[in-house]
């Protein structure tokens, strides 16, 4: 009951004074609201663009062809097809290697019917869609026996399958590459935008071998553009990377002092400088949303203040009645709680609608966290304790007869 | 065993420049349960300090005060905030109410630091006020009543822990004549019917004339101790 009592004094006492109450709260309101909102908008952010390297594979390498030189002029990489088919296979064999995809991408016209659409269309081997963690939503993939035979068959991404069939299911259907007949016998989950923004769901797949031989032929047999390949984990990546660059030299006869004709770059690292600029962001937002809860925090202090000031006749007079010490450090502490968690609460709603408001009107990937909402209003409940505890103590360890004599 | 009992008491302040001002210059006083006293002397001889010592609200410097037989000066803060709730009721001159609270709830607030319910304390405060005529008036602010039904309204907070001592410290210092007797028959009719001890500090000797026992402090000494009559008329 006593419990209660000290409780409902202080309640009692910010409602009589209401508009400063409301106005110290409206610190905290802000402070609270603005954390949650940036907390959800750096969420949102990280989570984007977790999203977009999730589809894209992790622990992925990409092997490249090298650069070539002709007459003095430097071609840039991929101009010198040094990358074969058999090479790809070859690195299949590093234990920390898990899968290998050579691929074989080119661009042709499909038709289907009297629609065409014109796609980059990729020769690969099955493995493909275990690198880039890419399942079929209808049909099945193709197997090593279509890659050894050449055969024609396709996989089809998203958009080329909606503008090709519109709403028709392309599994089982014929369609047309380059004049050249391909059974669908598969439709790929849609992937949406890459980190740089092209959609990867425009995109159709054939084995590489009737890329190399029927669709894209050209003067270098066996060769492909690029091999993806998966480590087995995170941890063996510069192992792999090693072993790999090892055995592609050996395969390739180059002498201790040539340059390497080829190239391997390690994208997981570009996805975490994408992930930790993200995150960057994040915590940037979190932090700057933090000083304004501070600031609210010291508003309170400083109300706080005045009012122990004010109230000195009030607090003399409790205690000549009987208020010991901790009564009146209870009250004032617990004034300055009650604002900071009635203008939490205020101000998580208050960020939430924010959140809210910013998803739907400015397009943006927003995600309001349970923890964040727990987050800043602990940091609000612990700001009003902080802040608060000050004045009160100060409030009880004035003199009663000080206090009473105050004018 | 006497309620009040002050032996050797001394009390200086410490200003400034570490000079020590004497305010008590031992004072040695024994006041019976169910006396009424008053207490006269000039400004600055000492009674408002001595009644703030008696009050548990301030501590000697050295000396010792016996209330209802416990040793004050060995206790706690705390110990002393639950002492001045259970045994001692205060009336001030300025009356002392906290402003933008009701007058039930003015007196009700000892009980809350005495650890009652909210229903208790409230039925405790209706009575109260009752007794003191108040009961037209218990959801009244303060500065919506007059100076008398604010010192009543006072009167009824020190009353309503059923303390056995109260001190009032100049109780009708800003009433006027006619109210100033009606508040003093309120102490009279206290002491006679209920035996409540009653110390009372005033510069006006018509208000002393209600005591039976006065105390005349000068420079930190108490100058007499006895009757009323005849004392009380050096202002």
């Amino acid at each position: 009951m006593k419990l209660l009592a000290i409780p409902a004094e202080a309640l009692r006492a910010m409602s009589l004074n209401g508009l400063r109450t409301v106005l110290t709260m409206l610190g905290m309101i802000i402070g609270v609201a603005a954390v949650v909102l940036m907390l959800a908008i750096g969420q949102g952010a990280q989570n984007t663009v977790n999203q977009s390297i999730a589809s894209m594979g992790s622990n992925l390498f990409i092997v490249l062809s090298g650069a070539s030189t002709s007459g003095g002029l430097r071609m840039g990489s991929g101009s010198v097809p040094t990358l074969t088919f058999a090479d790809a296979q070859a690195l299949a064999q590093i234990p920390s290697v898990k899968f290998v995809a050579p691929v074989y991408p080119g661009t042709a016209q499909l038709a289907y019917g009297a629609n065409n659409w014109s796609t980059g269309v990729s020769g690969t081997t099955p493995e493909f869609l275990e690198v880039r963690n890419w399942p079929l939503d209808s049909g099945h993939p193709f197997e090593d026996s279509d890659v050894r035979g050449a055969t024609r068959v396709v996989l089809l991404g998203q958009t080329v399958a909606q503008n090709l069939f519109g709403d028709e299911d392309p599994t089982g259907k014929t369609l047309r590459i380059k004049n050249l007949p391909f059974m669908v016998i598969g439709l790929l989950a849609p992937k949406g935008q890459s980190l740089d923004g092209r959609d990867q769901d425009d995109i159709a797949i054939i084995p590489v071998t009737t890329a190399q031989r029927k669709l894209f032929g050209n003067q270098f047999p066996g060769t492909v553009r690029y091999i993806s390949v998966q480590a087995k984990s995170a941890e063996v990546m510069e192992e792999a990377e090693r072993e790999m660059i090892q055995v592609l030299r050996q395969r390739h006869r180059l002498a201790e002092s040539a340059e390497n004709d080829f190239m391997v770059r390690n994208l997981t690292a570009v996805a975490q400088t994408a992930a930790g600029s993200a995150q960057a962001m994040s915590f940037m937002l979190g932090a700057i949303a933090s000083i304004s809860l501070l600031v609210g925090g010291i508003g309170i202090m400083n109300i706080m203040l005045v009012s122990v000031t004010e109230r000195t006749r009030e607090i003399g007079i409790r205690m000549a009645i009987g208020a010991r010490r901790r009564d009146i450090l209870l009250q004032f502490l617990l004034e300055a709680l009650m604002i900071c968690v009635a203008g939490g609460l205020a101000g998580v709603l208050l960020g939430v609608g924010g959140a809210w408001a910013v998803a739907s009107f400015a397009d943006m990937a927003v995600e309001v966290s349970l923890s964040a909402i727990l987050l800043s209003f602990a940091f609000a409940a612990a700001t009003g304790v902080f802040f608060g505890f000050y004045p009160a103590q100060r409030a009880a360890r004035l003199k009663p007869v000080e206090a009473l004599r105050y004018e | 065993m006497p309620l009040i009992r002050v032996e050797k008491l001394y009390k200086q302040y410490e200003i400034a420049g570490g000079q020590a001002t004497p305010v008590l210059h031992g004072v040695d006083l024994t006041i019976e349960a169910g006396e009424f006293v008053a207490i006269m002397g000039p400004s600055g001889s000492g009674k408002s300090t001595f009644m703030n010592i008696l009050g548990c609200l301030d501590t000697p410097t050295s000396g010792n005060y016996f209330l209802d037989g416990e040793n004050v000066a060995g206790l706690s803060n705390d110990e002393l905030a639950a002492l001045r709730n259970r045994l001692i009721g205060f009336v001030f001159q300025g009356f002392n109410l906290l402003k933008r609270v009701t007058a039930l709830d003015n007196v009700a607030l000892p009980l809350l630091y005495a650890g009652l319910s909210k229903s208790a304390r409230r039925e405790q405060a209706r009575d109260i006020l009752k007794q003191t005529g108040l009961e037209n008036f218990t959801l009244s602010l303060p500065n919506q009543l007059s100076g008398g039904q604010q010192q009543r309204v006072a009167i009824a907070r020190a009353l309503v822990n059923r303390p056995p001592l109260i001190l009032a410290d100049e109780p009708t210092g800003n009433l006027d004549t006619q109210t100033s007797r009606e508040i003093m028959d309120i102490f009279t009719r206290l002491n006679r019917e209920q035996g409540i001890t009653i110390i009372l500090v005033t510069h006006e000797p018509d208000i002393a004339h209600y005591a039976g026992r006065l105390v005349r402090f000068v420079d930190g000494r108490v100058a007499h101790d006895g009757d009323v009559a005849g004392h009380a008329e050096h202002g």
